[in-house]
């Protein structure tokens, strides 16, 4: 997975909480076995609303995803991080995250940009004056700028999960230099533990 | 802050904890299904890698199966190939497959328990965030996505940051026509939808004590419901009871052995958690949702709420979409409305228990006409416990279709889905948009009140039938 810097490009405001995975994602979409082709089923069921944000001009070309608290609750599914990168995101900037929506896009390679809840309601705004303008996520310095309107926000992300976006490290072979632990620890299991075996 | 059953259960899990980075931990068991498994089999696949602990793996199928005319083949073809895939891929890889067909097929977080291979102190996992489910058991049990099943599968060890030890003590004892589920709802409703994200949850005080270990499931399977990334119940006699005599259960000396292990597990006295709630059974009501997150519940005597009696702008724009999408109004009582389907099932309530409370309500009546009522068993087992006691014969008589074991409409992945518009009462875990079909609305219910409402035609309690 390539190391992800600096991201520059529009935004789509989704001023929306507790925006849950079966919205991002729907259950139909997760009969495929591949990591790829769920761009077109991004938010399907609200998408069928014209107005809907994903639907206005430009919103093709965003790379930042701008939302309200608690995004991604609910599901474990990881085909949400994916259809929201297969779209064309690279960052979702919100007050807060679903654990697992969180650690599922730091593995696949999604920024989740943990801004205040101040942070994002001025972001929000902003856009909503220049729909069209440029919003920077700068992953080294954890901040998240539109530069026409003079804002620059910080955010949060920890720095374990910086460092993999940055360096897009593969968490297996960071774990496997464990190996001589792992089978360590094996070793001194308890014999009552279950095996599926039997 | 010592002494507390997470600590405890994490600590004696941890492989390593280098600095600056997540620590790794040790998982005990690796549940796998047919739909957040294929990307991650074919990740291990492509790196060259095997999966490390077949033995300590199990998979089933539950999210995609057809819940009638298992003798047909799979009429989606989507679904036929991700249930195929699987079957390779276990095939492939030695890992133990209870498939379609198999008395030991169901959801994975029925069949876990049901098998004992869900057992106090250990680490389960699952590529499903109701893994939760097995934190009934004095279990660190959570869902991850499909990289970290991936990552499990090869190494099985997770990163992981810990999270913080949150307490939610109930006091009191419910009512009598109070359940598990109207607790777990109550609780959430307090939390709120987000309020658990970052913490594990561990559930205490009397009334959680007097829960049969399939209330225990069901309160802690909703833990995600409140954002928790897990939930847990020490074990106590209840717990060993459940668990003595089960096919994967320590026996002889060994059950000895882990029971003394087990009994040493529950927190202590005076423990102090990074965050506590309190919540009085006696004060709690039969819950039914009204929006599109489950913390958007009231009880069954109440009316729908205004959104601009809602603390903050955020919550009453969420009301206001809610019940624009669930086609309600404010002050509605909620009994005043009626349902077009009723599901009884789910890793939430589809155990024998759960059919039972419901069987009990059924038994003798008949389904108000024009409403479509589903019975699903949580795994083939459940179903065919259930047949042995007669239960299917209350629900059929009574108009009930009575299926074969899956998730079927709790998120409508088979082909069980309402129509757009349509209403349910749902003895299942979600209520957004969309979950049970696209355009279908989702109240979230007990099994008893799942019952009583396909009975009336609306929302009803059992005694009042």
């Amino acid at each position: 997975m390539p190391g992800i810097q600096r991201i520059a490009g529009r935004a789509v405001a989704l001023d929306r909480r507790d925006v849950d995975t079966d919205q991002i994602i729907p259950a139909s979409w997760l009969k495929r076995v591949e990591r790829t082709g769920f761009a077109p089923g991004l938010f399907g069921a609200w998408r069928e609303d014209p107005d809907f944000v994903l639907n206005r001009p430009g919103a093709a070309e965003a790379k930042v995803l701008v939302a309200g608290s608690n995004f991604g609750c609910g599901s474990s599914r990881e085909h949400a991080v994916w259809a929201l990168q297969n779209f064309g995101f690279q960052a979702v900037v919100a007050p807060s995250f679903g654990d697992i929506f969180r650690n599922n896009s730091v593995a696949a390679g999604l920024v989740p940009a943990a801004a205040t809840e101040d942070a994002v309601t001025r972001l929000f705004a902003a856009l909503a004056a220049d729909p069209d303008a440029e919003v920077v996520v700068d992953v080294a310095a954890r901040t998240v700028a539109i530069l026409s309107s003079g804002l620059q926000e910080p955010f949060e992300l920890a720095d374990h999960a910086q460092w993999r976006l940055l360096e897009g490290l593969d968490d297996i072979a960071l774990t496997l230099r464990h190996e001589a632990a792992i089978s360590a620890f094996e070793a001194r299991r308890p014999a009552w533990l279950p095996t599926v075996a039997g | 802050m010592t002494g507390r059953l997470f600590d405890k259960i994490w600590d004696r899990h941890l492989v390593a904890s280098p600095p600056g980075e997540p620590a790794l931990l040790y998982i005990d068991l690796h549940l796998v299904h047919e739909v957040t498994s294929p990307q991650a089999f074919e990740g291990i696949e492509l790196a060259g890698r095997k999966v490390r602990r077949p033995d300590l793996t199990l998979a089933t199928m539950d999210h995609d199966v057809p819940t009638i005319g298992l003798d047909q083949p799979i009429a989606d073809p989507l679904a036929a190939e991700q249930i195929a895939r699987l079957r390779r891929n276990c095939a492939g890889h030695g890992v133990t497959l209870h498939a379609l067909g198999s008395i030991e097929q169901g959801i994975v977080h029925v069949i876990g328990p049901q098998l004992g291979l869900t057992q106090p102190g250990m680490t389960v996992v699952c590529g499903d965030s109701h893994t939760s489910t097995h934190g009934a058991f004095g279990t660190l049990a959570f869902g991850i996505g499909t990289s970290e099943v991936e990552h499990v599968l090869a190494t099985q060890t997770l990163r992981q940051v810990k999270p913080a030890a949150m307490a939610v003590t109930v006091d009191g004892e419910l009512g009598p026509e109070l359940t598990a589920k109207d607790l777990v709802l109550g609780i959430i409703r307090a939390l709120g939808t987000g309020g658990g994200v970052g913490s594990v949850i561990e559930y205490r005080g009397a009334a959680v004590r007097a829960l049969s270990m399939q209330g225990r499931m069901t309160v802690c399977n909703m833990s995600i419901e409140g954002g928790a990334r897990a939930g847990m119940i020490a074990p106590d006699d209840t717990t060993f009871a459940y668990l003595e005599g089960r096919r994967h259960s320590p026996k002889g000396k060994l059950w000895e052995q882990a029971l003394d292990d087990w009994r040493s597990l529950a927190t202590g006295d005076g423990a102090e958690f990074d965050r506590e709630i309190r919540v009085d059974a006696s004060a709690l009501r039969p819950a039914v949702t009204w929006g599109t997150n489950p913390a958007q519940s009231v009880t069954i005597d109440d009316a729908i709420p205004d959104p601009s009696s809602m603390s903050t702008p955020a919550l009453r724009q969420a009301a206001e979409r809610a019940l624009a999408y669930m086609d309600l109004s404010p002050g509605m009582a909620i009994r005043d409305i009626s349902v077009d389907a009723v599901f009884i099932g789910s890793c939430t309530n589809g155990r024998l228990e759960d059919l039972r409370a419901a069987a009990e309500v059924v038994r003798g009546r008949k389904v108000s006409p024009g409403i479509r009522a589903l019975v699903v068993p949580g795994s083939a087992r459940v179903k065919a416990e259930a047949e042995a006691e007669g239960l299917d014969k209350y629900f059929t008589d009574a108009g009930f279709e009575w299926r074969s074991a899956g998730c079927s409409m709790c998120l409508g992945m088979n082909g069980d889905i309402l129509a757009p518009g349509e209403r349910s009462a749902s003895t299942s875990n979600r209520n957004f948009e969309g979950r049970q079909g696209p355009g279908g609305r989702t109240h979230l219910v007990s099994p008893a009140v799942a019952a009583a409402t396909a009975v009336a035609g609306r929302f009803t309690l059992p005694g009042d039938l």
